[in-house]
């Protein structure tokens, strides 16, 4: 059958205008447009005492400078908290332009539009804003002692604090099964801020027609709906008067799922004000000191288990850095805390955490959102209490894992969605021993004593995961059947390189039994769908792939209908086949889905040839029946929306073997393998460009990425030729196996792989390379120098002795 | 006023602001949108075009910089192989960085380094792909260099 398409390794239909420089990208827009620079805070705490424009008013070629003062009621209150929690009791979010207090550098205060982007650069550099130093907060625990607030209305700088526990079955409290344990262990670990760094910054580009009252709005986003939304709400116009389209976007990674950021909303405003085509494109520098980050946590970690390394209890305390502003609200840390559980069955788990405000950037969820750190910590006590008995690492891990007859799983938790932290379907001893054949982990110790022997060393490293994907609310999918055959498909969730078009396309054609060719799919514009939520948290495929498939059903159904009438046959006895609707066994009876599509829409008006067949002295229907029968719509579409009870849980394992030089402490990734469940997938070439990006992106964090903010809040390597990245020469060959447990929660039975490859690399490389030096590593990343000083400390401070019981 | 040949074609170009660089031309003035702008910085390569053959930086060029010097871009390349093996080969996903990568590997073929995956990778540092999708683009290079 040839329209069999899921689970096909289909190549990308994104591909033919990308590989042609063909893409339209937000800067790729809006060629005469009105260029947007802002004015941004070089302090990163301090009052705003002047702000003095008459250098800058003469500059040619300036249109018009903005500060606060100038904004109306809407678009001068403070940007919405996106995301409210009991939790968050002192939630504060910034202003568009700063309407006083600046809190980090990089905070926009000033607006000008003018001809080009070189002259609103001019102007910017002649505009003098006059300051009040105020102190800084940087640094998580500097911010925990005080006495500098970052916010003089929140106290201490923690904007929240969270407590859940999950007791042991007999009732006990986590610390007291700890204290009672037959062996405990305490230590700190240590993560590192990074970032999204998509290749393409954010941007907005914005349209007000003055004879249709309406705008629209282009923007690199991750969710054009809900950009849609708050313009609407902050420029007080009538959501029908507003569209957002996300053209081609050149990555996310998560930064671009915040919304609407001061640009959003700003350059509408004035595109609308000036009755010009505005637009904004950020630059780098902007990205690293204007956007967000992640990751950066400090957690104090205890934990008591017993002799065969099953965990009894574990407590965790949590310092989470939120930067300046939480408009993203505590999802992060949250996820940390529910996601830190991974593949295993924790006897009684207490995760405390803080959410600390500091003189930084905002944090908001970069691709992992918070499970890197989560499963840094558990596998990182793994390899402890690994370390501590003497044992096999995969061997404790084993001994901790949920098994495959005990799904589904409840962690008796709330995740990220308000839900319960149930596992729906995984077999993570299956995953183990794939990864273990898959890297050699029973023949490594040889491996590693020969190397040894030549004065080599090789360290082994293993991580596990779960990743709960596919979170709600909802997401839906429209399917429109034209009289030419052809299959418009529309979502309301966006693409940032996904290939949604692909897959999206893979599952019409596969359920609608037509060739792909015939399918267009439509993504992130809100003129085409324009309810949805966004595409974050590994969830497009599952969300918008189901909706789909739905929508198409509909449209199936409808279609075995109509064509039953005009076969004479049962729409039970019908299938479509390359477009054909059919008998079953005998595909002479047959009626192109295209004549379908003409018959579902009774016309008066022929057109066409094809649509005479559809006109009212054609179509000899019953007389006793209105052409539109009751309950029916004209036209072969159908939309359908799907909304899941809960997360459907991914899971993967990695492991790495890694080589680290005796003399210059360069850690180099020998191999790299990662055995991954996402349930059926969809096209699994797909899936394994996931997990490259994803791990790719994990090396950065494990080895190279962290931002470097010095005590006054100046981010000093706020460049591509300080914030190191990989680049291919830093990317080993990424070895891959899959297992496909079908999610029971979807009638796809997929679930996300989006974040995946990022979420245990930190855990892995931390473990091999301490395998490789027998030496303990608790801070991420680890850069050549900081080996370098590790050896040394170890050496006076005697690494195993770290490991052994505190108690 | 400079004149820049693009792909073949001869573009007069007023330069009154003299910083306007070679991709901001390319992009703002010549509607040539294929050329990208990622780091502005010249570290992360989206903007790699070839001037005279040799690949170069557009975002540290000076537009006036490549009077009467033979510009290509990715809008000039006519069906070359290495596009075709970057869609094969699952080569990029969002597509930001691919212009500048594959108009790198045109030249690191045209310089005939791509001898091995090592030198592939050591030729191709320049170009950065957050998507990671570095495993499929030594493929795809690779390929198109062993049946150059």
């Amino acid at each position: 059958m040839t329209t069999k398409l899921f689970g096909e390794p289909v190549h990308r239909r994104e591909d033919a205008r990308l590989v042609a420089g063909n893409g339209r990208y937000l800067d790729d827009l809006g060629a005469d447009a009105l260029a947007v620079a802002f004015v941004r805070s070089p302090h990163a705490h301090a009052r705003i005492t002047g702000i003095d424009v008459d250098d800058a008013i003469d500059v040619e070629g300036l249109v018009a400078i903005y500060t606060w003062e100038d904004l109306p009621e809407g678009v001068r209150e403070p940007l919405p908290l996106l995301i409210p929690h009991p939790a968050l009791t002192h939630g504060r979010t910034a202003y568009c332009l700063a309407k006083d207090v600046v809190r980090h550098v990089g905070e926009p205060i000033v607006m000008v539009v003018a001809a080009d982007r070189y002259i609103a650069e001019d102007v910017c550099e002649r505009i003098q804003v006059s300051y009040e130093f105020l102190k800084p907060v940087v640094g998580l625990e500097n911010a925990v002692e005080g006495p500098n607030l970052v916010h003089d209305d929140v106290p201490g700088n923690i904007g929240a604090h969270m407590v859940q526990e999950v007791a042991h079955r007999d009732g006990r409290a986590t610390r007291e099964v700890i204290a009672a344990a037959p062996h405990t262990l305490e230590f700190r670990l240590d993560i590192e801020r990074s970032a999204c760094m998509p290749m393409e910054g954010r941007g907005v580009y914005a349209r007000w027609d003055a004879d249709d009252r309406s705008l629209r709005v282009y923007s690199s986003t991750q969710t054009s709906t809900s950009v849609r939304m708050a313009v609407a709400a902050k420029l007080g116009l009538p959501l029908p008067k507003v569209e957002v389209i996300a053209p081609d976007v050149g990555g996310g990674f998560g930064v671009k799922i915040v919304h609407p950021w001061p640009e959003e909303i700003l350059v509408p405003w004035a595109a609308r004000l000036l009755n010009r085509e505005v637009k904004w494109t950020e630059d780098r520098r902007e990205h690293f000191i204007s956007s967000a980050h992640e990751r950066a946590q400090v957690q104090h970690v205890k934990v008591g288990f017993d002799d065969e390394g099953r965990v009894l209890g574990l407590d965790v305390e949590i310092l989470h850095d939120h930067g300046a502003y939480t408009p993203y609200g505590i999802i992060v840390p949250i996820i940390t805390s529910t996601q830190l559980l991974g593949p295993y069955k924790i006897g009684s788990y207490r995760v405390e955490f803080f959410s600390v405000y500091t003189n930084t950037v905002q944090v908001t969820p970069y691709r992992g959102a918070g499970r890197p750190q989560g499963v840094f910590c558990m596998e990182r006590t793994m390899d402890k209490i690994a370390q501590y008995l003497g044992k096999d690492r995969t061997d404790v891990r084993a001994a901790n894992f949920i098994q495959p007859d005990e799904f589904p799983y409840d962690q008796q938790m709330i995740f990220q969605d308000g839900r319960p932290l149930i596992y729906d379907s995984g077999d993570y001893p299956e995953s183990l021993r794939k990864l273990k054949d898959l890297i050699g982990w029973d023949d490594f110790p040889a491996m590693q004593a020969e190397a040894r022997k030549e004065g080599r060393r090789l360290g082994i490293g293993v991580g596990c995961y779960v990743e709960g994907t596919g979170v709600g609310p909802y997401e839906g999918g429209h399917v429109q059947v034209t009289s030419d055959g052809r299959v418009h498909v529309s979502t309301g969730l966006t693409s940032q390189g996904q290939g949604h078009e692909t897959v999206f396309a893979q599952i019409a054609a596969t359920e609608l039994g037509v060739p792909i060719e015939k399918v267009s799919v439509v993504t992130g514009d809100t003129r085409r769908f324009g309810y949805a939520v966004g595409t974050f948290a590994s969830r497009a495929a599952v969300m918008s792939g189901n909706a789909i498939a739905l929508a198409c059903r509909k449209v199936k159904e409808k279609a075995l209908r109509i064509a039953a009438d005009a076969l004479e046959a049962d729409p039970a006895d019908l299938e479509i086949t390359d477009g054909m609707v059919h008998v079953v066994g005998a595909p002479s009876a047959s009626i192109p889905l295209a004549t379908v599509a003409v018959l579902s829409n009774p016309l008066r008006y022929a057109f066409d040839e094809e649509a005479k067949r559809a006109t009212q002295f054609a179509t000899g229907g019953s007389m006793d029946r209105p052409p539109v029968a009751e309950g029916q719509e004209p036209g072969l579409e159908g939309k359908d929306y799907y909304s899941p009870v809960r997360s459907t849980f991914a899971s993967g394992m990695h492991a790495a073997i890694v080589e680290t030089d005796p003399d210059t402490a360069e850690i180099k990734i020998l191999r790299y393998a990662v055995v991954h469940d996402c349930g059926k997938m969809i096209n699994p070439m797909l899936v394994e460009g996931q997990i490259h990006g994803g791990v790719a992106q994990g090396v950065g964090g494990a080895l190279y990425e962290k931002m470097a903010y010095d005590e006054y809040g100046q981010l000093l390597n706020a460049s591509f030729m300080d914030f190191l990245m990989p680049y291919v020469t830093e990317i080993p060959k990424i070895e891959t196996d899959h297992l496909e447990t079908p999610s029971p929660l979807n009638p796809l039975g997929i679930k996300g792989a989006g974040e995946a490859g990022v979420i245990p690399v930190s855990a892995v490389i931390a473990g091999a390379v301490e395998d490789a030096e027998k030496i303990v590593v608790d801070k991420m990343p680890i850069s050549p120098s900081d080996l370098y000083a590790l050896r040394d400390s170890s050496r006076t401070s005697g690494a195993v002795s770290l490991l052994r019981n505190t108690q | 006023m400079t004149t820049l040949t693009v792909n073949g074609t001869e573009y007069p170009l007023d330069l009154a602001d003299p910083r306007v660089t070679l991709l901001d031309a390319l992009r703002d003035r010549l509607d040539l949108t294929g050329t990208k702008k990622g780091c502005d910085q010249g570290a992360c390569g989206a903007c790699t075009v070839l001037c005279d053959g040799r690949r170069i930086l557009a975002c540290l060029t000076l537009a006036a910089q490549c009077d009467g010097r033979e510009i290509t871009t990715i809008e000039g390349l006519e069906s070359h192989p290495l596009q075709d093996a970057f869609v094969r080969h699952d080569a990029f996903q969002c597509g930001y960085c691919t212009s500048g990568q594959i108009m790198s590997a045109v030249a690191l073929l045209g310089e005939n380094r791509a001898g091995t995956d090592a030198d592939i990778r050591e030729y191709m540092s320049g170009n950065l792909c957050r998507c990671g999708a570095y495993s499929n683009i030594v493929a795809a290079v690779r390929e198109v260099a062993r049946h150059a």
